[in-house]
């Protein structure tokens, strides 16, 4: 097992420890920028649609995971940023303009509900920004004119500097500009981690009251967290605008929200790597459940394509599983595993379990 | 001069009065204790200096300015910290983490320089872990560094409780309960950190106590409360012999009258 000397405060303020961690990390990129060399174009699509998924995932993750207050409504966030993105480039502005505005039109937008829903907290605040999100479906429909209603819009495609990121004409150039949003966001929402805002949003999440007697502003907190993170989903929905190049408001149901809070829990809550398990699961999911039918359809014959509501099924079981089982999700689950073969053969099996914490009773609120 | 200046302070719930009338002051580097039975209203009374709970009558005065025109998060910037009698950390962080928390007052950089780490963040950043480790080092937290929360004994959250009070670099720090669940050992160390916090920080510190000897070695004065009312104010030796104060804490059923 490596240990890390530390010898200055720097070690700790550092994103990474050393040049081992920092390697892996370069190298893990190098592997997904090489990825159009590896592997074939239908693959490359998923693997966009993942990075899209772990960017919406981002931003739930910090709503979520980090300032602690849930939301249903993301997936109406979501549309916030593809109708303005699409909108805007459809009036005639570049993309580079463009996907900015959209991330703060959702953010901005985030921030402002955000001021009255941040009273709330837990089931309420879920169903208050699930209400929110029926308003943003219905306003969508209603505003014909810009989003095209029932019938839908067209995402065009990015030119940059004369280079084309069609979705399909170039996808691997698509795949890149993807690839990079994803990869600075990741960078900033460490760095929030590691800096005073990220803190505060850990106070508000785990203690309101002392939160407030360090001087924390636990409502513009909260209504940070929300915008950051309405801000990220709608850069998001962007990019998933472009990604299905002609949508409507049905591209951003309700299961968006839903599959968007299975990617947060599942993945492991309060974890950046998290959101990246997460989305890996939800987008890979389908495709083996595709893939394991048709299978059973070559092999023994087993036709289980008439079977309605398969993938439904199976991902709430994976869910109800993951609840009952491991709660810090894929990623608490990778971290005991990696500690397992880290101490092998010194593991213990209650080395992760929680001690039980006091029960603060009496709080003064 | 006093630093703090409570005047009339009162606080009603309903038919409920949890605090009535209660006046005190504290003086700029002394330890001033709040004694009384269950329910007497101590920590009612941290409460509404912490600006929790909005007094129903009465002010309160710190450093020239009046708390009760403040919101709550804007008390500590004024330099007061305090801690809580049942612990109120963040569980899901590590020592370290809860510490620099306690700079939050201090910070000097916004969200948007946070995002992209700054040069100036990071310089802000090690100011804050310079002065979290001074307080480590004068706690004796160092072997608890990156350990989290959840998994600390009660002794150790309660100190480590009274370090992120310290970190914030307050004028004032208000303990309440700071040896309840303690040993022996350890409600020793609090009373020799009390003694530094005042010689050494030039602190002064309001602290509710239930364990007399506590209170006798450390305070300078004390505030005896029952019932939402002041009963006695003094020094420890006073306040002790004080026959209502007695009455309240025996629980003697005499009569007012008899007891004066």
């Amino acid at each position: 097992m490596r240990a890390v000397f530390k010898t200055s405060y720097d070690k700790d303020i550092d994103l990474h420890p050393d040049w081992w961690e920092r390697g892996k990390i370069a190298v893990l990129l190098g592997l997904l920028a090489l990825l159009p060399f590896l592997v074939g174009e239908y693959y490359l699509a998923e693997a966009t649609n993942t990075l899209i998924w772990s960017l919406a995932g981002l931003g739930l993750m910090l709503l979520v995971g980090h300032s602690g207050q849930v939301s249903l409504g993301h997936a109406g966030f979501m549309a916030i940023g593809a109708y303005v993105d699409a909108g805007l480039m459809n009036a005639g502005v570049p993309w580079i303009i463009a996907f900015p505005l959209a991330g703060l039109a959702a953010g901005c937008f985030g921030a402002i509900v955000a001021i009255p829903a941040v009273r709330m907290s837990g089931i309420y605040l879920a169903i208050a920004t699930l209400a929110l999100f029926v308003i943003i479906e219905e306003m969508i429909i209603i505003l014909e004119p810009v989003t095209g209603g029932v019938g839908g819009i067209f995402a065009p495609s990015i030119t940059l500097f004369g280079i084309d990121f069609d979705r399909y004409a170039s996808l691997n150039n698509f795949y890149w500009l993807v690839l990079v949003i994803v990869a600075l966001t990741t960078w900033a929402y460490a760095n929030v981690l590691r800096s005073p805002t990220g803190r505060s949003f850990l106070a508000v999440r785990d203690s309101e009251v002392s939160a407030r007697a360090l001087g924390i502003n636990v409502t513009r907190t909260k209504a940070l967290a929300f915008g950051l993170s309405c801000g990220v989903t709608g850069l998001a929905g962007a990019l998933m605008g472009h990604y299905i190049s002609f949508f409507n408001y049905e591209l951003f149901s309700i299961f968006i929200s839903i599959n968007l809070l299975l990617v947060v829990t599942i993945g492991g809550l309060g974890f950046i790597q998290g959101a990246f398990f997460g989305a890996i699961l939800i987008t890979a999911v389908p495709q083996l459940i595709a893939i394991l039918r048709d299978g059973l359809n070559a092999t023994v014959g087993i036709d289980l394509g008439g079977i309605p509501g398969l993938d439904t099924l199976i991902f709430s079981v994976i869910l109800v599983g993951f609840i009952i089982y491991e709660p810090t999700g894929l990623y608490g689950r990778w971290l005991k595993f990696r500690a397992y073969v880290q101490l092998f053969p010194l593991a213990r099996r209650d080395m992760f379990r929680r001690q039980k914490t006091y029960l603060k009773t009496e709080r003064s609120k | 001069m006093s630093l703090l200046e409570v005047t009339d302070l009162a606080v009603h719930f309903g038919g409920v009065k949890a605090v009535d009338g209660v006046s005190f002051d504290v003086v700029e580097g002394e330890v001033f204790s709040i004694i009384g039975p269950n329910g007497a209203g101590k920590s009612t009374i941290f409460n509404l200096i912490s600006r929790f709970y909005e007094p129903t009558r009465g002010t309160i005065r710190f450093d020239g300015t009046e708390l009760t025109a403040l919101s709550a998060h804007d008390v500590a910037g004024m330099g007061i910290a305090r801690t809580f009698q049942n612990i109120e950390l963040f569980d899901h962080s590590t020592v370290l983490d809860n510490l620099l928390m306690g700079r939050h007052r201090h910070r000097a950089t916004n969200w948007v320089q946070d995002l992209l780490f700054l040069p100036k963040v990071r310089a802000e950043e090690r100011a804050h872990r310079q002065n979290v480790e001074e307080v480590m080092e004068f706690l004796e937290l160092e072997a608890y560094r990156d350990k989290m929360i959840a998994g600390l004994p009660y002794g150790v959250r309660k100190v480590v409780e009274i370090g992120r009070a310290l970190a914030m670099g307050p004028k004032m720090i208000l303990l309440d309960e700071p040896a309840s669940g303690l040993s022996v050992e350890e409600s020793q160390d609090v009373s020799y950190w009390i003694e530094d916090m005042r010689r050494d920080m030039g602190l002064s510190v309001l602290m509710v106590e239930h364990d007399m000897r506590l209170v006798t070695q450390v305070s300078d004065r004390v505030l005896a409360v029952a019932n939402g009312k002041p009963l006695a104010l003094g020094t420890p030796a006073e306040v002790q012999s004080d026959p209502t104060v007695q009455a309240a804490y025996l629980g003697t059923d005499v009569s007012e009258g008899a007891v004066a």
